[in-house]
Formats: structure tokens, sequence, C-alpha cells
């Protein structure tokens, strides 16, 4: 097999010193920014900072790191036809603008993941959650995305299962599907339990996220049969009418109505079940399309905001550089820094998710090799981006007032005077007065353990945005973000129920083949119920717990989405080996590296630990001696039993995960040891070279200059 | 100035895909003058995008 090297479009010769120079600058500015983020003690930092130490990071990273790994590594060559070239068929593999290709990428990664990650992880305070998302995202989930794009793109746009399979062995396969169904039923649940605290007894919030649906409706019929694929003039009427809706929300809270929208946890969760049954089986043009195109203008427009808004502000950041919990005693989750901050923030720094996505459509839209790396490695780096964004949003709030919205009441006590109390306690001080006043600003009638990060980090924005662009429209911007943060969430829901729905059906036609006609109804209706009822499931035991729910199903999430993130450096370790680039298959084998030692160790503790709040086991024997000896209140005695099964249930959830993980990192070395010793291996599953037929002109219509 | 409008306009079309339809035509133009049936309607056209963008995993966290 021939394989070019080609790296003058990657690394431009340039004569002149000016350019070097101005590279050294942005490293010494990265240099200073990152140094005086870590090394600050005591004083306020400015977010500016935060923002300057990201681009600098990430333009060094982009233009050093990844060219090598493209050029040196990957060896992508401008040459070589791709699969939207070669197999051009109109509908699924199409040559696409890059720009398009990018926007469609940016827009399948970013969900509300690297929202509320960072939001969470700010317990620990900034630096440790900051650091990770930079050089996670630049060493780890950039190079997850990329290799693993450009390895499915010299493989026809397979997925990442079918790639398991075909180079490591039907164990990678098998683990591959299955930890992506996981994944994705523990992710709807945490998601929904995200909203579900957000919109508890806040009618003004249960109004415009409840709007939100007949609005993308409307959106749906106009770009479907009022004016077909007018896309920016939809958008620019829905975007308008969300508008509407979040100051139409604050009319009904002043309203008799609010009544109608001011529900408790449980009901809401009942809600969300059964929109999620019913979107999953709507058709997809009425409500997820045009949802999903307002989500993604609604997210580009208000992290473009948020940044404008922190440059022209520059807060200063509240809280501490690290704080007490540390030890593993925080009140959002428990565990120790490490490997806790690892786990908690998966999107934003390494997930993978992704990599189904660099393996999904994105490869198959590809018109040349060589934009592997901007869209790859460069959306990888925008989602990292926005992560910072959460992070700074979520810091500059007064720490004791982060701890109050953030704390669940199991935690600090149901009590506003009591909760005040233990949090000053624990060095953040923070008044029942101050909470009354800032729930009265943002319109809400509390702001007490709202966990789940989003009513955090909506306070955050909602203060940023309120310093530059009025005080006076504080709780319009509070219900802004909320809804923003919402409209993306019930999006992921809808895609991941109905993806579940799709993987589901695939499994049943082995056994039943009508069962995988995605158009029968029958075989709709349950598969959808059943992967419905499996998110369902753990949304309502969040909800029921009064620890909050985000405490345990969150690092769940979070060692789901990395092991997935490991198989797929896996696959990339087994193919740079097998391909005779040993040398180079550090890349991925280091982030490999680290992200077993990061879901070993964690799941590790999740199952041995004492700590109640971190051992599954030891919180499950501690609630049923409780329940057996009648020490419980008559309230918690009553879920205690379904308390009970739940822990278990999650710590052979855990094990499992392990277990895969071990299977498939095991299978990667012996097929790498096997490679070496030149025994047999499964062939590199690669495409062969075929030329490039686009000319520099045909490129050029595709976007290219 | 007015260039440089309707350059940003015209980034924007391309990246939301408001343009696709032109741009298929166009394609389909370059590349299937040859072939029997006709390009496909604005409507079809789009309906045929969005069951190809939906059939997939196309979002995560």
């Amino acid at each position: 097999m021939e394989q070019l090297r080609f790296t003058p479009f990657l690394i431009p010769m340039n004569k002149s010193f000016t350019i070097p120079l101005l590279w050294l600058l942005v490293a010494i500015t990265g240099a200073a920014a990152v140094g005086g983020i870590a090394l600050n003690r005591g004083e306020s930092i400015n977010a500016l900072w935060f923002i300057i130490a990201a681009l600098c990071c990430y333009a060094l990273a982009y233009r050093f790191y990844a060219a090598w790994i493209a050029s040196t590594v990957l060896m992508v060559d401008e040459t070589r036809a791709t699969p939207a070239e070669r197999l051009e068929n109109g509908h699924d593999f199409i040559p696409t603008d890059r720009w398009v290709v990018f926007g469609h990428h940016f827009a399948a990664i970013a969900g509300p993941g690297p929202l509320v990650g960072p939001t969470l992880a700010a317990q620990f305070g900034f630096l440790p959650g900051t650091l990770w998302i930079l050089v996670g995202a630049v060493l780890g989930g950039c190079v997850q995305d990329m290799v693993t794009l450009f390895f499915s793109t010299r493989r026809n746009g397979k997925s990442l299962g079918q790639m398991a399979r075909d180079e490591l062995g039907i164990i990678g396969g098998v683990a591959a599907l299955i930890g992506t169904f996981t994944i994705m039923v523990i992710l709807i649940a945490v998601l929904g339990l995200v909203v579900v605290n957000a919109m508890k007894h806040s009618p003004w919030a249960t109004f415009t996220v409840s709007a939100t649906l007949p609005i993308a409706m409307l959106v749906g019929i106009y770009m479907r049969h009022l004016r077909p694929g007018q896309v920016l003039e939809a958008s620019t009427v829905g975007v308008l009418l969300l508008l509407v809706a979040v100051a139409g929300g604050g009319w009904v809270d002043g309203n008799p109505i609010r009544a109608w929208f001011d529900m408790d946890g449980l009901s809401l969760a009942w809600c969300i079940m059964a929109y999620g049954l019913a979107a999953a089986v709507m058709p997809v043009w009425l409500l997820l399309a045009p949802r999903d195109y307002l989500s993604t203008f609604m997210k580009l427009g208000t992290i473009s905001l948020l940044a404008i808004a922190i440059v022209c502000l520059h807060p200063d950041i509240k809280m501490p550089a690290i704080t007490p919990f540390i030890d593993g005693s925080g009140p959002i989750f428990g565990g120790k820094l490490f490997p806790f901050v690892f786990i908690t923030i998966a999107c934003g720094a390494i997930s993978g998710f992704h990599s189904l996505v660099a393996s999904g459509t994105t490869p198959k839209l590809l018109a040349n090799e060589r934009d592997i790396r901007m869209i790859g490695y460069g959306a990888m780096l925008l989602e990292s981006f926005v992560a910072i964004m959460a992070m700074i949003a979520a810091t500059v709030l007064d720490p004791g007032v982060f701890f109050a919205i953030n704390s669940p009441a199991g935690m600090v006590g149901a009590e506003a005077a009591q909760a005040v109390a233990k949090i000053t306690a624990w060095g953040f001080p923070v008044s029942v007065g101050q909470m009354q006043l800032l729930a009265q600003q943002m319109g809400e009638a509390t702001l007490f353990a709202r966990t789940g990060g989003a009513p955090s980090l909506a306070v955050g924005m909602a203060s940023i945005f309120g310093s530059v662009f009025g005080e006076s429209l504080l709780a319009l911007w509070y219900h802004f973000a909320i809804m923003f943060e919402a409209i993306f969430i019930l999006t992921t829901l809808d895609a991941g129920t109905r993806v579940g729905r799709f993987m589901l059906q695939d499994m049943l036609g082995n056994i039943w083949p009508k069962m995988a006609d995605t158009s029968w109804t029958p075989s709709v209706l349950i598969t959808s119920t059943v992967v419905v009822a499996c998110w369902g499931y753990f949304l309502y035991i969040g909800v029921i717990d009064p620890n909050g729910g985000v405490n345990i199903l969150w690092p769940l999430f979070g060692i789901a989405n990395q092991m997935l993130a490991a198989i797929a450096l896996c696959v990339a370790t087994g193919i740079l080996v097998k391909s005779g680039r040993l040398s180079y298959a550090w890349i991925t084998a280091a982030p490999l590296t680290w992200l077993i030692i990061v879901t070993g160790t964690a799941a590790y503790e999740k199952l041995t630990s004492p700590d109640l709040r971190v051992g599954f086991f030891a919180a499950a024997h501690d609630l049923s001696e409780k329940l057996a000896a009648g020490l419980l209140p008559a309230a918690k005695a009553a879920i205690a039993p379904q308390l009970i099964f739940n822990l278990y249930l999650d710590a052979y959830l855990t094990l499992f995960f392990v277990t895969v993980l071990l299977l498939v990192v095991l299978d990667m070395l012996k097929v790498s040891v096997n490679s070496l010793l030149g025994r047999p291996v499964q062939p590199l599953s690669e495409v062969a070279h075929t030329p490039n037929h686009m000319t520099e002109q045909q490129l050029a219509q595709w976007g290219r200059d | 100035m007015a260039e440089k409008l309707r350059l940003l306009w015209q980034f924007v079309r391309r990246l939301s895909g408001d343009d696709a339809y032109e741009r298929y035509l166009k394609h389909y133009a370059t590349h299937h003058h040859s072939d029997n049936s006709p390009p496909l309607g604005k409507k079809a056209y789009f309906k045929h995008r969005m069951e190809a963008k939906w059939s997939g995993i196309n979002r995560c966290c």
C-alpha cells in the first residue's frame, strides 16, 4: 500500500522570522497566563487570564501538535480520495464544504456536558478543573476525536464498534456496542435530572421550557411545509419566539395561572418521561430537527455573547484556587480530587461519546483528508473553550452562594438557616438574606439546593450578562440561561432516546428480523418504551434521592464516558501499532494509560470506599442496617428499599464497566504484541489508496480557498 | 465594505446550511448532468437531507 507523506500544506515554509517570533510570543503569553492562574494564591484573579491561557494553549496545540500528528503520525494525504468522493451517492456520502462539516460536527459533539461538568467540579476550586480542561483537551480529547475521524475516514466511515471488531476482535466490537447503549441511558437520566432540578417549583422556568416545544414544532412546520429549506429564516423566527417565551414566563409567574406550572420534582420527572416517549415516536422533522437548529444557534450565540461579556467585564474569580473539599468531603459529589475531578469533567476535556460522531456521519462528508485536523481537533478545542466559559461562570459567584445553590438538602439540611450555617462553617460565608435577595432578583422562590449545575451556571451567566447589559434584567437573563440549557438537554434526550431505540431494534432484529424494521410501529413503540423505561428508572431514583441524585449519577456517567474514550483510544493505538507506527503510538497510548488509571481508581473507590458518599456497597449496607434498626425517619424509610436496590445496581454497573474496559485493553495488548512479534493478526481494514480526482477548482466549489 | 458584508452573509448561509439546496443544484449540474433523472425539488431535497442526518448517532453530551 502506497502512502504518501505530505507536509507542505500543514507546515508552510516561512523564510521570515516574524512568524516564529509571533508563535514565541503566544507561547510566552500562554505560559504566563497558565502560570499566573496556577501559582496565584490569596489574591483574586481575573477571568480574562483564563481566556488568554486557553486561547494560547489551543493555538499552540493546533498549530504544532495537531499539525505534527496529522503530517507525521497519521500521514494525512491530500491526494487520496475520501469516501465522500469515492462513494458519493447524494445522501450520506457527500463531499461537503469544510466549514459546513465543522458546523455539523461541532453541533453534534457539543451538548450540555461541557456546561454541567465544570460547574460541578468547581467544588474543588477553579484550578484543578481548569488545568484538566486545557491539558485533557489538547493531549487527550482532541487527539481522540482527530485520530478516530482519520481512521474511520480511511475505512469508508465505519463506526467505532465496527472498527473495534475489525481491528481488535469481537470483544472490542461488543464492548463498544454495549458501552454506547449504557452510557446513553445514564447520560439521558442525569441530564433529565438537571432539567428537573432547574424547573422544580419554578413556574417561570417550567413555562419557558414547555413553550420551547410548540415553538420548535412551529419552526419544524415552517421548514418542512411553508418555506422548505429556509433555515436562517425559520431559525430567526424561532429564536425570536424563544426570547418572547422567556419574557412570557415572567408574566406567567406574576399571574394566578402560575399554579399550573408550579410542579414538584417527581411530577416533572414523569412529564419528562412522557415527553421523551412522545418525542422518540414523533417524526424527526416536527420536533427534533428544528429544535436542533434552534439549540445550535442558541449555543453559538450565547457562548459568543458570554465570551464578549467576560472580555468587556473581566470579572474577578471569587472561588479559591483549591478548596478544602479536595479531601473528598465536598457537598456536591463525594470523592477526592484524584480521580474524581477527571471523572466529573469528561465533556470539555475528553469524551468517549465524540468517537461515535467522529466515526459516524462526519467521515462520510469530508471532501479532503486535509480537513481532518480542523474538524477533528479544532471542533473539540471549541468545545473545550465552552467548558472554560462554564468554569468561569461558576467561579465568579461568591463561593458561599455557589455551594448554597449546589449542595443537596440531604447534605446541608433542608432549612435555609441550617444550610447557611453549615456552608459558612466550611469557610464560605453566605447569609439567608443574601440568598433571598438573589432568588428575588432571579425571579425564583428559592435557590437553595438547586443541584445539577444548571441553576448556578444560570446565576453566574445572569450576573455576568446583567453587569454588562443591565442589572434590571437579571431575572430575564437567568431564565434565558435556564432555557438555553434546557433546550440542549431536551435535544440530547430525544436524540439519545432515538439512537437507543435504533440500537435496540438492531439487536432485537437478530432474534426476530421484523423488529429491525425502523418504521414498523409496534417495534418502534416497544423499543422506545424500553429505552425510556431504562433512563426513566434512573431519573426517578435520582429525583427521590434526598442526596440529590447528581452525586451518584454524574460520576457513573463520567466513568462510562471515559470508558468509551478508552475503547476508542485502544482501537487507535492498536491500529498505530499494527501499521508499524509503534514509535508514535504514545499519542493515543498516553491518554489511554491516564484514562485507565483514572477510571480504574474511580471505579475501585466507588466499589470499596467506606465513605458513605463514595462507596456504593458501604452506602447500601449502612442504609440497610439503619432501615432494619428503625433509625430512619418515616419518609426516608419508605424509599429506602428502592435506594438500596439502586446502590447495588450502580455498583454492579460500575463493575461491569471496568471489566469491559479491561477486556478491551487486554485485547488491544494481545493484538499489538502479536503484531510486533510478527504473528498473524487481523489485517488492517484500511481501504486502498485511490487518487483524488477532484481538481482544485472542484474543491473550491466545496468552499476551499 | 459591502463586499465584506456580502462575504460574511455568504459564510453565515453556508455554515447554517441555508444555501444547501443551491449548492446541491450546482453540484448536480457539474456531476450528474448525464443522469436521466432530474435533480430533486427543494422540498424533497431537504426531506432527504433530514432523514440522512437523523438516522445515526449525531448528538452527544
